[in-house]
Parts: C-alpha cells; sequence; structure tokens
C-alpha cells in the first residue's frame, strides 16, 4: 500500500479491521486482504467499468447493492462482502449470463480454463433457472489469426479497454443496446478487414470466456494471471510474452 | 449436504432388508455418452446393484415405466412431444428425478440447431446434405420442438449432475450418496462441459 501524500481510510470488511488509501476501491482492499470477491470485467491496469456486478457487496447504511470495483472507500464504512443473500444473487448474475448467449461449454475451444464456467462451478450453480434465449450470433473468423464468437460474450469489455488503454488502437467498441449489445471490430467492418487493428492479441489474452481466441489453437490457461506472485503490472501482457516463448 | 426430507427419503436405513431401492434410467435427446459413463463405473456397478433394482433402462429390457422408482436418472434435452410424454410420465412415477449431464440441464450440444429454426435444419440435414433419398421424414421420427430445451423447463428437477459426461466417479458419489439418504451437493463433483 502506497501511501504518499494520500489520507489513509481505515473501516471494516466481514467485520475485519482494514485500512486503505482514499483513491483505492474496495476491491482493491479486498484483494490486498486476501478477501476473494469473484468478478468478471475487473483487470489490474485497465479502467474500471463495473459491467458484470458479480462484485456487488453490501455497504451498511446504504439501501442497494454496490460494485465493489467502482465503489471508493471511506472512513468507517462497514462492507459485507459474502452474505447469504449476495451468494444467491451471484449465481443469479451468472445465470443471465448462461440464458442470454449461447454458452456450450462441451464444444467451446475455452472448456476448462473459462473464467464464466469456473465461478459457475465455485459459485455452486446447479442450473439455470431463466429460459434460454438462443439468439442468433454470427462468428467472425475473418481476421488471420484470431476468431470473434459474440455467442460466448458476456459483453465485460475487457477487450475493448485494453485495446483503447494499452494498445491505443481502440479497434474494439460496443454497439447496439440492451441485450442486442455485441462488441465489434472498426465501425462493424469484419475483423479481417479491420484498419485499426494491430494483431497484437492482447483482446484474446484478456478475454474470460471462448469469445475471442486464436486459431488452430486450444485456449491458454490465464489462470496464473490472478495468481499473486505474477501479479505484478499489465498481467495480459507477461500472458502475451509467455506464450510467444512457448511458441519459440 | 442436507438430509433428504421424508416424503422423497430412499428406502435405507435401519431397515437394510427391506426390498432394494428401486431405480431407472431414461434417454430423450443425447448421445449416450452419459448411460456410457454410467457403465464407466466398472465393477461398481456390481456392488451398486446389490442394493439397487435397475427397473427401467436403455441398459435393461423392460418396456414399461414402472408404477413408482425411488430415483431417475434422465439423460438428454427435450426436444420433440415424444420426450415430453416420456419425461412426464417419468415425473409422475419418480420420488428423486436426477438430471444427468448437460443435455439435460443445459439442452448442451442439441440446442445448437437452436437459433437456426427448425426447418433450416431439417432442410440441412435430409435434403442439402442427403445421399440417398433427399425427403424430410413426417412419419416415425417425432416432430423436433421449435427449440431444445433442458427438462427442468417442463418438469420439476430434483438434482442436477454436470458434464459432458458426468464423470463415472461423480455418477458412483451421486448413487451412493443417495443410498445414504442424504442428498448431494454436486457442484463440487463436476462441472458444465468436463
Amino acid at each position: 500500500m502506497v501511501t504518499t501524500g494520500k489520507k489513509v481510510k481505515t473501516f471494516i470488511i466481514d467485520g475485519k479491521d482494514v485500512s486503505g488509501t482514499e483513491d483505492q476501491t474496495v476491491i482493491e482492499v479486498c484483494r490486498e486482504n486476501n478477501i476473494e470477491i469473484p468478478t468478471l470485467c475487473h483487470l489490474e491496469g485497465l479502467a474500471e467499468v463495473g459491467a458484470c456486478r458479480l462484485c456487488l457487496v453490501e455497504i451498511k447504511g446504504s439501501n442497494k447493492l454496490l460494485p465493489a470495483c467502482v465503489t471508493k472507500v471511506h472512513e468507517g464504512m462497514e462492507v459485507i462482502t459474502a452474505s447469504e443473500g449476495l451468494k444467491k444473487y451471484r449465481i443469479k448474475i451468472l445465470e443471465l449470463f448462461f440464458s442470454e448467449r449461447n454458452h456450450i461449454c462441451s464444444v467451446c475451444v475455452s472448456n476448462g480454463i473459462c473464467e464464466l464456467q469456473n465461478l459457475a462451478q465455485r459459485l455452486g450453480m446447479t442450473h439455470v433457472h431463466y429460459p434460454y434465449l438462443f439468439p442468433k450470433f454470427d462468428v467472425d473468423a475473418s481476421h488471420e489469426r484470431f476468431v470473434l464468437d459474440n455467442n460466448r460474450c458476456i459483453l465485460c469489455t475487457r477487450c475493448v479497454r485494453v485495446c483503447d488503454e494499452i494498445e491505443g488502437a481502440h479497434t474494439w467498441d460496443i454497439m447496439g443496446r440492451g441485450i442486442e449489445s455485441m462488441v465489434i471490430t472498426d465501425l462493424n467492418k469484419p475483423w479481417g478487414e479491420s484498419e485499426s487493428c494491430t494483431s497484437c492479441g492482447k483482446c484474446v489474452a484478456v478475454c474470460p470466456t471462448g469469445a475471442l481466441v486464436e486459431k488452430y489453437k486450444n485456449a491458454v490457461d490465464k489462470s496464473f494471471m490472478y495468481k499473486k506472485d505474477k501479479l505484478k503490472f499489465l498481467p495480459y501482457l507477461t500472458t502475451m510474452r509467455e506464450v510467444k516463448n512457448e511458441q519459440s | 449436504m442436507s438430509k433428504v426430507s421424508e416424503d422423497i427419503a430412499l428406502n435405507t436405513g435401519s431397515d437394510t432388508n427391506s426390498a432394494k431401492v428401486k431405480a431407472a434410467t431414461v434417454w430423450l435427446d443425447g448421445c449416450s455418452g452419459c448411460h456410457m459413463s454410467f457403465l464407466d463405473m466398472d465393477e461398481r456397478i456390481v456392488e451398486l446393484l446389490e442394493k439397487i433394482d435397475l427397473l427401467y433402462s436403455p441398459l435393461v429390457d423392460h418396456k414399461e415405466f414402472p408404477d413408482m422408482v425411488d430415483v431417475t436418472l434422465v439423460e438428454g434435452a427435450v426436444s420433440s412431444h415424444e420426450d415430453l410424454e416420456k419425461i412426464r410420465k417419468v415425473r409422475a412415477h419418480t420420488k428423486i428425478l436426477v438430471s444427468l449431464g448437460d443435455c439435460a440441464i443445459t439442452a448442451n450440444v442439441p440446442s445448437m440447431r437452436n437459433p437456426f429454426g427448425v426447418e433450416a435444419i431439417m432442410k440441412h440435414a435430409y435434403i442439402d446434405t442427403a445421399v440417398t433419398k433427399d425427403v424430410i421424414p413426417n412419419e416415425v421420427v417425432p416432430e423436433l420442438f421449435e427449440y431444445s430445451r433442458p427438462v427442468h423447463n417442463f418438469v420439476k428437477v430434483d438434482l442436477f449432475l454436470q458434464g459432458c459426461p458426468p464423470p463415472a466417479d461423480a455418477i458412483h458419489f451421486l448413487l451412493t450418496e443417495l443410498l445414504e439418504g442424504r442428498m448431494p451437493d454436486l457442484t463440487k463433483v463436476s462441472r458444465l462441459g468436463k
């Protein structure tokens, strides 16, 4: 924890006294204190959007649930991260993800290393209560090296953010509204015809599901990105380097 | 792990000399892989069959679903009226209904046709890719529903064992736990797509 010039706030998470600087979010302080909060859109090094809602927490005095990734800490706050109610809501959110698109784990290239699938098991999702929508999304395989399958996208926008903030290309964006939103390249051109894409592969490295994958390959196990000793700075860049080293 | 409530408790406990637990398995829109995984329990099946009577299953010869069974494992999604009639009958005559495998739980591979529509899929299967005669059948094979859907969309399901197929060990765990009178937490022994 770097405190230079920043005010320190002390507060309580799950009955434990913790402290953080005023510019930190609840999820950052949780991670520092080994308090686990599930999330699919948060990634260290990228801007926060609060898209997946899995990190919702209870804060005493607030009558709504707040996403830990975009909630700044303040003095004396009391945070609850894992009440029975929250556990139920998180499973419902996962079920909504599964029902909105066509997530067919058994035939997915990311089967076994998918963050959505792993969370479903870890949080104990037995089945999806909501009716599946079975929407029709096309697969874009026009890029020489990568494939986009919107059927498997959860709209976390990690790809959009990494492309804009780190690569500086801003190839990715979101088109449409609500349930019909989808990630697109350039102005909804086929990915292979994109003029802005540098083919760096960062979007593929940060995708939590099988929506963005590399052709002719099993998906890369990215779980090590979240292990403490690896989590220094921009973990997905480390991923890219390690993948490259493996290949050469 | 929670105790099975009394109304659905299996025939076990101190009264072990009473009749064996009655079990059945059914196969709807699936590939039979879950049944193959069931057989993959190998010699443990012999042990289980000392406590279980398998009264109805693609693996045994009975043609009619029995009056009442204690537990039924159902493989496959509900994709046609035939599936629906079958599962309704099974539900009415089963105490504990278990969705076995991803097709029963999520509609899995059978659901891959859903975004395309029945007409397109029938045309592709029976006309575009036909090698003998190009006719869409209207007899013998049941008419497809617009969507393949999970079993729990139609009848109440008591337990869900995920996997494509669920590992033999997980099926063994499920059955032995039920025999002990417990409703097991199955998310620990398998997952979607396993």
